[in-house]
């Protein structure tokens, strides 16, 4: 089974990273872009029986700090 | 007075933490990152500065999980004294004993330099040797020490007089300009400038000494 959580800034958490891809697109002419926020994907390689509960107490334990992100878990 | 100073791999600023505390008058023992168990009878706790595990995943994230600072976390929740600096400050807040989390800077420049802190209450183990509003020059060195902590966490660090320290002119957009904070119960201090950098004439200032000297009196067992 493998598993891949998406983490992201929260909302209303500056993403000072986001701020200056958004910058440096401006400055290559793609002006139609209104915002970007940077997050990180983890893939997992799971063994027999795991479960998507097991993956959100990752989450919660390590992958993800959730006073600053959010994250959430796509099953493969 | 026995101190204890944390050792991860990719920490440098282990040996510096540890002079300042013997200068001090302190008697310290290094503590490896794969121990379980700190020094018998340890007042104080050093966590020190650095990049521990390569900052990989999140700043302090995989300190957090090491053997050491289960018992650190424990020494604290026992009342004892902790010290965390840069990135033992981030390491800190990764475990949950401290509130809040450092983000990468606004400017996203790695930052060295010395700076005015502003200290916003002598009320503690590790400010008593300062007076309230007093200005000293500690050094930061740091690419997150953008401190961020929700409306209500910081809300609650000002009515509980727990913020300790405040940059003047603040370099890295940390919110309310907060530079280091204390726990509820005041013993632990995380701040993201280096006071060990700032406690001996060759680092070209000494505003840091003060800070080790006021805790190598003050300090009872944990």
């Amino acid at each position: 089974m493998k598993a891949r959580v998406h983490v992201m800034l929260k909302n209303g958490v500056l993403d000072p990273q986001g701020e200056a891809v958004l910058h440096a697109l401006g400055a290559l002419g793609f002006d139609k872009v209104e915002g970007v926020r940077q997050g990180k994907v983890i893939d997992l390689e799971l063994a027999e029986g795991a479960t998507e509960a097991d993956v959100t107490e990752m989450c919660e334990k390590l992958l993800a700090n959730t006073v600053i992100e959010s994250y959430s878990v796509e099953i493969q | 007075m026995k101190a204890a100073v944390v050792v991860f791999p990719g920490s440098n600023c282990d040996r510096d933490l540890a002079v300042a505390f013997e200068q001090a008058g302190f008697d310290v023992s290094m503590v490896w990152h794969k121990d379980s168990q700190l020094p018998e009878g340890v007042d104080i706790v050093g966590v020190p500065g650095g990049f521990s595990y390569g900052d990989y995943l999140r700043c302090g994230a995989i300190a957090a999980q090491s053997p050491i600072c289960k018992a650190v976390v424990d020494h604290a929740e026992r009342g004892g004294y902790a010290l965390g600096v840069c990135n033992g400050f981030q390491i800190l807040t990764e475990t949950g004993v401290l509130p809040g989390a450092l983000l990468r800077n606004a400017g996203l420049k790695y930052i060295c330099k010395t700076v005015d802190l502003a200290v916003a209450t002598s009320d503690s183990a590790f400010t008593q040797g300062y007076n309230a509003g007093d200005v000293i020059g500690v050094p930061i060195a740091h690419h997150d020490g953008n401190y961020y902590a929700d409306d209500a966490t910081v809300q609650a660090l000002k009515d509980q007089d727990r913020i300790a320290f405040t940059y003047v002119d603040n370099p890295n957009g940390s919110i309310d300009d907060i530079a280091g904070i204390l726990s509820e119960n005041r013993r632990v201090l995380g701040m993201m400038p280096h006071p060990e950098r700032a406690a001996d004439e060759g680092h070209g200032g000494t505003d840091g000494t003060a800070m080790f000297r006021a805790l190598s009196g003050l300090l009872t067992d944990a």
